[in-house]
């Protein structure tokens, strides 16, 4: 069962093969085996699953389930889910019951999905490798020497071993799209705006987006369904109508204009990667596609203009830890001030600390104007760059990460080697683009086999687009079904 | 040497919303401790502002009535710092882009000149919590109930010159406010209050001195004492060969003294940036063309047509129009009366407001409504009563609760009119008084008041004056 | 090092972070490369551009009707609080 994409799930659910529960417990089985040993659950939510799953099989039943009811998800442990523990992987939230469901958490959970629980990431989000959650490193399950990606490792991991079919993300600089492309996964960072932000934890409010790791892009495109939409209760959400996605995928690829990102094809990309995108760039073209180089200048921006928007952003939005309202308290402190510096300083890990204090001095007097208002300038640039682009074609390509997964430990003695990791992610997050990171082959390592994904990125809105292409290269293609070794 | 005093006030005026600038909580002030705050006043992670159209709405309606440019984009902003009092850790505010600029505001001085006062801007933005601090065992307690409640923050430019100016400043916003209904005034809750930026400098001097910044100043004398106490306090610190610092101070009521905020000490940098979170705030034009139509008329313009249409002098059309009730009080009670302004406005401001004062109440509580003294007013008119007798009248309408016209008939106050009744009064004090008569007829003309005082006496204040006079001239003459 | 070991210290103290004595040159070595790194920015040409705050540009806030929604849950929201009483949150004394 566990090898069923949602969309099988929800038609043998709907066909009575199996119910929810006997899937759910299936699965639960499988977390309770392998989950461990990848690291991927903060917790699980067994109680929680049954229960879900009696409840949309009770609805299954009465004839008024929809296509998703019984469909067990996982959720990354940024989304705060009312009564349970939502951590964001870090010791600051280590004992943080969410009062509240996140709109993401809320519309899946309406839409009939079953809760499996809340998978390990990336310290409130902030790093490429999975490496800084308080809980432990999640392992990739193509390789446990190695990292899934991050910041929503975890997700990828447990929808690569298939201990749930599909988890949400969130993706501030590639947090969805680098580790889909680094377990072989299709992940989808929409539009800013498309998806409420509400309940998700901030890290960098202008940039984070949540979105979904997947197997496949149609499977994408159903959950997608399920979580967009305005949020009267974010008013960064935009008020557009939610197109029928799945509808939407028979899109031909014939005609359609698609952009090389020259700056993404230089140095730092490792040549047996290339050739894997190069591959699926040329069945592309058979397919119908017309295929032309585009350039982008002020890409090469992309990662220093993030290093400051993202550290500021997050400097602020990190304040509220304060170990007065909820989150960890330093014990016996001996005046306000020691009771701030020290539950802070013991409550974040490193990386987030580094980013606070980053965040805090690009916005400090003296230096606002040459670097976090510089910034914003480079981001106009950016954005001025893929609006051009998209005069011309109508996705840019590129790979989604310059290597394939990485040993753990490998980077993380070097900030900058780790922040280089999502240079060919960021630059969509920074202009607001919907991108989607699909498997395109495989490269092999020293014996090891290590999926490879290339990245697609359209214009605002246009994750139609994105899924019809990337569903019409999954029709012609088998990368995607492959599944790692001992969780097959 | 002569010193010149430099003030500039931002006064915090609290948005009489019924819900918070960014969540749907309630405002209403005195509840239990953090029953009024929700998770978006909590800043609890996740979490998202969404901004209140009403706070807007009045925004632009201060903006307006000062004359202001409303801003057609405006930007929330943050402002960052630690204080258990600010759940985020940070206020949204407005900084570089507020929606209210360049406004201005007349104020009367002391000699009756009037002075222009600007204000440099107004911007929304949201209130803190309060920390208490008794009981807790040498800890502090945080209330957040008042986390989110929107202000608005009004800035004026530094061209007051002295602590009555700045109170007088401050009383006409405090005026305006309430005429626009966009804050409810109430000082003692902490509805309306203000930072005072004070520096000195030598006559003549162009640049500013260092300037202190008073916090959180509460009532109109709080500002008072505490700008004259700083003045004091810099001129006497230069002329002993020190320099002021630029530094936040708090006022002291019970020494009646300003001293350094603590909490302020360590140089804050505060990190301003475009809050991510809230868009651009975009106002059309027809909003304000709206609001413009939709305002009410403003205390100058009200105190302009009383001095036209009722021939009020300036003083007392600005005492009269100092607050909406008390001016719509007295309307109430010229448009009862039909005519005899100047009549209606002594009664108000004379015992209508020593009456409000002596038992501390508002125009709005007051014991006699506009239509009894009206009613009152009318007996003068008609000579039923005299104006002495009237006061006697009001008092008992005060301390009674019934109205004129019950109280002149229960007491016999009614005025004699009658010209035998006060001949044969006139008669008798005449007969009973020959050597003052004596004296009147020699010559002594101050003596007529001698004689009008009698007749009074013996008719119980109520002979009518007019009459009494033209009737007493004729007998004494003989 | 684009940044001195005071500079960080006094980035500490105004982010309300603790650092150990062990980890400030760790963070003095890693903040000055991340520094240093964003210092690229300076050379990009960016005479008349417009600086981008939001990633939708065309986009407005929404407001929201001036309504009461919320009802008091001060129990379940202070559930997560280390420290209340009389449903006071508590802190160090707050000198003013």
């Amino acid at each position: 069962m566990h090898t069923l994409t949602v969309s099988e799930m929800s038609a043998g659910l709907r066909a009575r093969k199996f119910s929810s529960l006997e899937l759910t417990l299936h699965l639960l089985g499988r977390i309770e085996r392998l989950g461990p040993g990848l690291n991927a659950f903060v917790t699980v939510t067994a109680d929680r699953a049954l229960a879900d799953a009696r409840a949309a099989d009770e609805r299954n039943a009465k004839g008024d389930g929809g296509p998703l009811t019984g469909v067990p998800v996982a959720h990354k442990d940024i989304f705060c889910t009312d009564g349970i523990l939502t951590t964001c992987a870090s010791r600051m939230l280590s004992n943080f019951v969410a009062p509240y469901d996140a709109t993401v958490v809320r519309k899946w959970r309406e839409a009939g999905t079953v809760l499996l629980g809340k998978t390990n990431m990336d310290e409130f989000a902030m790093g490429s490798s999975n490496e800084t959650s308080f809980y432990g490193p999640v392992r990739n399950p193509w390789d446990h020497a190695r990292v899934p990606g991050g910041s929503s490792g975890g997700s990828a991991a447990a929808v690569a071993a298939r201990l749930a079919p599909i988890a949400s993300g969130t993706d501030t600089g590639g947090s969805i799209r680098q580790p889909a492309a680094l377990t072989n996964l299709t992940g989808l960072k929409p539009t800013y705006g498309r998806v409420s932000r509400y309940g998700m934890v901030a890290f960098a409010s202008s940039l984070d987006q949540a979105g979904v790791l997947a197997r496949s892009a149609e499977d994408a495109a159903l959950l997608l369904e399920a979580m967009a939409g305005f949020d009267p209760n974010d008013s960064t959400s935009v008020d557009t109508p939610v197109p029928r996605y799945t509808a939407e995928l028979k899109q031909p690829l014939q005609g359609l204009r698609i952009g090389l990102i020259k700056e993404f094809f230089g140095e730092g990309l490792d040549p047996a990667v290339e050739r894997c995108v190069r591959g699926a760039i040329a069945l592309l073209q058979r397919e119908g596609a017309v295929v032309k180089d585009v350039s982008l200048p002020s890409l090469p921006l992309s990662v220093p203009t993030y290093y400051v928007v993202a550290p500021a952003e997050c400097s602020s939005n990190l304040s509220r830890f304060d170990g007065v309202r909820f989150g960890h308290r330093c014990e016996q402190p001996k005046d306000l001030l020691d009771l701030y510096r020290r539950s802070r300083g013991e409550g974040f890990g490193d990386e987030v600390k580094r980013r606070i204090m980053t965040g805090t001095y690009v916005l400090s007097a003296g230096y606002y104007d040459a670097y976090y208002l510089k910034a914003q300038k480079c981001r106009a640039l950016i954005a001025g760059d893929f609006a051009r682009a998209f005069g011309e074609v109508d996705v840019v390509l590129s790979p989604t990460s310059p290597t394939a997964a990485f040993k753990l430990g490998a980077k993380t003695s070097d900030p900058i080697a780790m922040y280089l990791n999502d240079i060919y992610s960021i630059a969509a997050n920074l202009a607001g683009l919907p991108g989607i990171s699909i498997p395109c082959g495989f490269i092999n390592d020293a014996g090891t086999e290590l999926p490879v994904g290339m990245q697609l990125v359209g214009p605002h809105f246009g994750e139609s687009r994105l899924l019809s292409v990337s569903h019409q290269y999954q029709l012609r293609t088998e990368w995607h079904k492959r599944a790692p070794k001992g969780y097959a | 040497m002569n010193w010149e005093t430099v003030i500039g006030l931002e006064i915090h005026a609290q948005l009489a919303t019924r819900s918070k600038i960014f969540s749907g909580s309630p405002t209403a002030f005195g509840a239990e401790p953090n029953t009024q705050a929700n998770l978006v006043d909590l800043g609890y992670p996740g979490v998202l502002p969404v901004l209140n159209a009403e706070a807007v709405r009045m925004a632009i309606r201060f903006g307006v009535a000062t004359g202001a440019k409303v801003a057609r984009r405006s930007v929330f902003a943050r402002k960052n710092y630690f204080y258990p009092d600010l759940p985020k850790g940070y206020q949204i505010s407005q900084y570089e882009r507020p929606v209210v600029e360049d406004g201005s505001l007349d104020i009367v001085l002391d000699d009756g000149t009037r002075k222009t006062i600007g204000i440099t801007r107004a911007h929304l933005e949201e209130d803190a919590g309060k920390s208490l601090h008794e009981d807790f065992h040498g800890l502090s307690g945080i209330d957040l109930n008042r986390a989110g409640t929107p202000l608005l923050e009004i800035v004026s430019e530094p061209e007051l010159r002295s602590a009555r100016e700045a109170v007088a400043y401050m009383k006409k916003i405090h005026t305006l406010v309430r005429y626009l209904d966009i804050c409810d005034g109430n000082m003692q809750e902490g509805s309306f209050r203000c930072d005072a930026n004070v520096s000195v400098r030598p006559v003549g001097q162009a640049e500013f001195g260092t300037r202190a910044e008073i916090k959180n100043l509460n009532s109109f004398r709080f500002v008072e004492r505490a700008i004259n106490y700083e003045i004091e306090r810099q001129i006497e610190l230069i002329e002993g060969g020190g320099t002021v610092v630029q530094e936040t101070r708090l006022y002291d009521p019970d020494k009646g003294e300003t001293r350094p905020m603590r909490s302020k000490e360590e140089a804050n940098d505060y990190r301003y940036f475009p809050d991510p979170d809230l868009l651009p705030l975009a106002i059309e034009e027809a909003t304000i063309d709206e609001v413009r139509r939709s305002m009410p008329e403003l205390p100058d313009e009200k105190a302009r047509r009383f001095v036209r249409e009722h021939g009020l002098s300036d003083y007392d059309a600005g005492v009269l129009t100092a607050s909406k009730e008390l001016a719509q009080y007295y309307e109430t009670v010229v448009a009862e009366l039909g005519s005899q302004a100047k009549l209606a406005a002594n009664w108000v401001m004379g015992d209508l407001a020593g009456a409000l004062n002596r038992d501390n109440l508002d125009v709005t509580q007051s014991r006699v409504s506009a239509g009894s003294l009206a009613g009152l007013l009318t007996r003068i008119v008609d000579d039923t009563i005299s104006g002495k007798i009237a006061k006697e009248v009001f008092e008992a309408m005060w301390s009674e609760g019934r109205d004129a016209d019950a109280i002149i008939e229960a007491k016999g106050l009614k005025q004699i009119t009658d010209t035998s009744a006060i001949e044969r009064a006139i008669e008798d004090v005449m007969s009973r008084n020959p050597g003052q008569l004596a004296e009147y007829r020699s010559g002594k003309d101050k003596l007529f008041g001698f004689f009008v005082g009698q007749v009074m006496k013996a008719t119980g204040g109520k002979a009518n004056p007019g009459q009494l006079n033209e009737l007493l001239k004729r007998k004494l003459s003989g | 090092m684009s940044l001195t070991r005071n500079q960080v210290e006094g980035i500490a103290r105004l982010a309300r972070l603790e650092i150990t004595e062990a980890q400030m040159p760790v963070y003095v070595d890693s903040l000055s490369r991340i520094i240093d790194f964003v210092e690229q920015l300076a050379a990009a040409d960016t005479a008349d551009v417009e600086p981008m705050a939001h990633p939708l540009a065309q986009q407005v806030q929404r407001l929201r009707p001036d309504e009461v929604t919320e009802t008091d849950r001060r129990d379940k929201y202070q559930h997560n609080a280390p420290s209340v009483a009389a449903g006071l949150y508590l802190v160090p004394k707050v000198i003013e």
